[in-house]
């Protein structure tokens, strides 16, 4: 059962930063200090390996977990119950289940997003893969299942769509969310697919798409035609959400199910379109985006080659555009949608990969950045363990 | 029989780039390679039991299509990732 209560401390952190960086060619630490002033980058890890997410458990502050592929062997997931000294494969890595003999059965292509389980499920983890599925490990990511129905039922497979549905490198199951009030509570989006819901705890789900916007001509009553790049829900006040979607910035406010395109008020030249959305850690007005080209044949770079990061402080009112030390002009690159986050400093940290295998932080929640590593491969995602 | 093992899989066989195992077919011998080294047959082997995209299972010279083809005890099976990436 929910109550209003939220169920993280307020207070921030102050522990030494370490970001973990999932690339194209392996994943990376970068170990900061107190201050987060200093840091230093690891040699790769798994290098030529595909890291799409790499994410660090808060509840034991040991675990970590890895989603691998390369280009030529298929999916795993890869596990540090020792803060990525050792690692061990999953026994059991996210599978679909196998077909009735002459029937084409699904396989997963890549490990896409993980995300840890409720607090009072200290072994549970989520899995989202492409083509789009929805997994659970009880066991801290030993053993994978597929959890729920919806990796076989006809509805969920018709808005999933097909390979050409998604993204050029497959539809994929993202934005696993856990209500920190109730483990029952659990959302998830799918590019394409929308958002949906679950309060059963996976018995049963239900689209939330009331007032997201489809590119024109199609039907936004049919979930396949929707594009959540990014969902993510205010650890301060659960009952507030925050979507970067393929059209448009927007929040919700539960119990309501209607999204609110608060990206209309960021400016007309930039647009509101991106792959990333962080939330601050005890403010539920203060969000952050980085706007990308989605004009003509959809060049996702920054716009103009300016890149800048948007935040509003008022739930998306008004926007501002920070971007003290990126380059003014000449830079063609983009930040994926689990390429962004904030840790719980006060100020702020922000942290960002880009595409070009940069990676930005700023100490001061947006106002001022740092280039921390330049020269790293294309970066898929970037994540904060606070120690 | 000896089965040949390329250089991504090797961080599962203890950097061995030739292996033994036995079975009357490749699905046979894939089984018996994953118990010995566990995790190796789904690196290559798709949950439908295919033979993923990027990697091909030679038996001798002849290319296995799936893993029903039949094995002889002098056999030699070599698992290739295919010439593609980026």
């Amino acid at each position: 059962m929910r109550s209003s209560a939220p169920s993280v401390s307020p207070r921030p952190a102050t522990g030494a930063v370490t970001v973990l960086i999932g690339t194209r060619k392996g994943a990376f630490f970068l170990r900061g200090d107190r201050s987060r002033r200093t840091w230093k980058l690891s040699h790769p890890l798994f290098l030529g390996q595909i890291v799409h997410h790499l994410v660090f458990d808060p509840r034991d502050r040991r675990t970590m977990l890895m989603a691998c592929r390369t280009g030529h062997l298929g999916p795993t997931v890869f596990r540090s119950t020792d803060l990525g000294r050792t690692w061990q494969e999953a026994k059991t890595p996210p599978a679909f289940a196998k077909a009735p003999e002459g029937r084409n059965g699904r396989v997963v292509d890549h490990v896409f997003w993980l995300t840890p389980g409720h607090e009072r499920e200290p072994g549970a983890w989520y899995a989202g893969t492409s083509p789009q599925g929805l997994f659970r490990s009880e066991d801290g990511g030993a053993t994978w299942e597929p959890f729920s129905y919806i990796n076989d039922d006809a509805k969920y497979r018709e808005w999933m769509g097909t390979v050409q549905d998604g993204t050029p490198d497959g539809p994929k199951l993202h934005s696993i969310i856990v209500d920190p009030r109730d483990p029952a509570h659990v959302y998830f989006a799918m590019s394409g697919g929308g958002v949906h819901e679950s309060v059963d705890g996976g018995k049963t789900w239900t689209p939330i798409l009331q007032g997201l916007d489809v590119v024109e001509g199609f039907d936004r009553a049919t979930a396949t035609f929707h594009d959540p790049h990014c969902i993510r829900l205010c650890p301060s006040n659960p009952d507030r959400l925050y979507q970067q979607n393929h059209c448009g910035i927007y929040r919700l406010d539960r119990p309501s199910n209607q999204w609110m395109r608060i990206g209309k008020n960021m400016p007309k030249r930039i647009g509101d379109v991106g792959f990333p959305m962080v939330v601050h850690p005890r403010d539920p007005d203060t969000a952050w985006v980085f706007p990308m080209d989605g004009t003509g044949v959809w060049p996702r770079v920054s716009p103009g080659g300016k890149p800048a990061v948007y935040k509003t402080r008022n739930a998306g009112q008004t926007w501002v555009r920070l971007n003290k030390n990126f380059p003014k002009s000449q830079a063609w690159w983009t930040v994926k949608r689990q390429a962004m986050t904030a840790d719980a400093h006060e100020p702020v940290g922000l942290y960002f990969g880009t595409t070009s295998g940069e990676v930005w932080a700023s100490r001061t929640g947006g106002e001022t950045w740092t280039c921390l590593a330049r020269h790293l491969p294309e970066i898929y995602s970037v994540e904060t363990a606070e120690l | 029989m000896t089965i040949h093992i390329p250089s991504a899989l090797r961080s599962y066989t203890g950097q061995k780039s030739d292996v033994e195992a036995d079975g009357r077919t490749v699905g046979e011998v894939l089984s018996a390679l994953d118990r010995r080294y566990p995790g190796l047959r789904f690196r290559i082997i798709t949950e439908q039991d295919t033979i993923r995209a990027h990697i091909r299972i030679f038996v001798n010279d002849e290319q296995a299509r799936d893993l029903s083809a039949a094995l002889r005890p002098d056999d030699q099976i070599s698992i290739v990732c295919a010439l593609s990436g980026g």
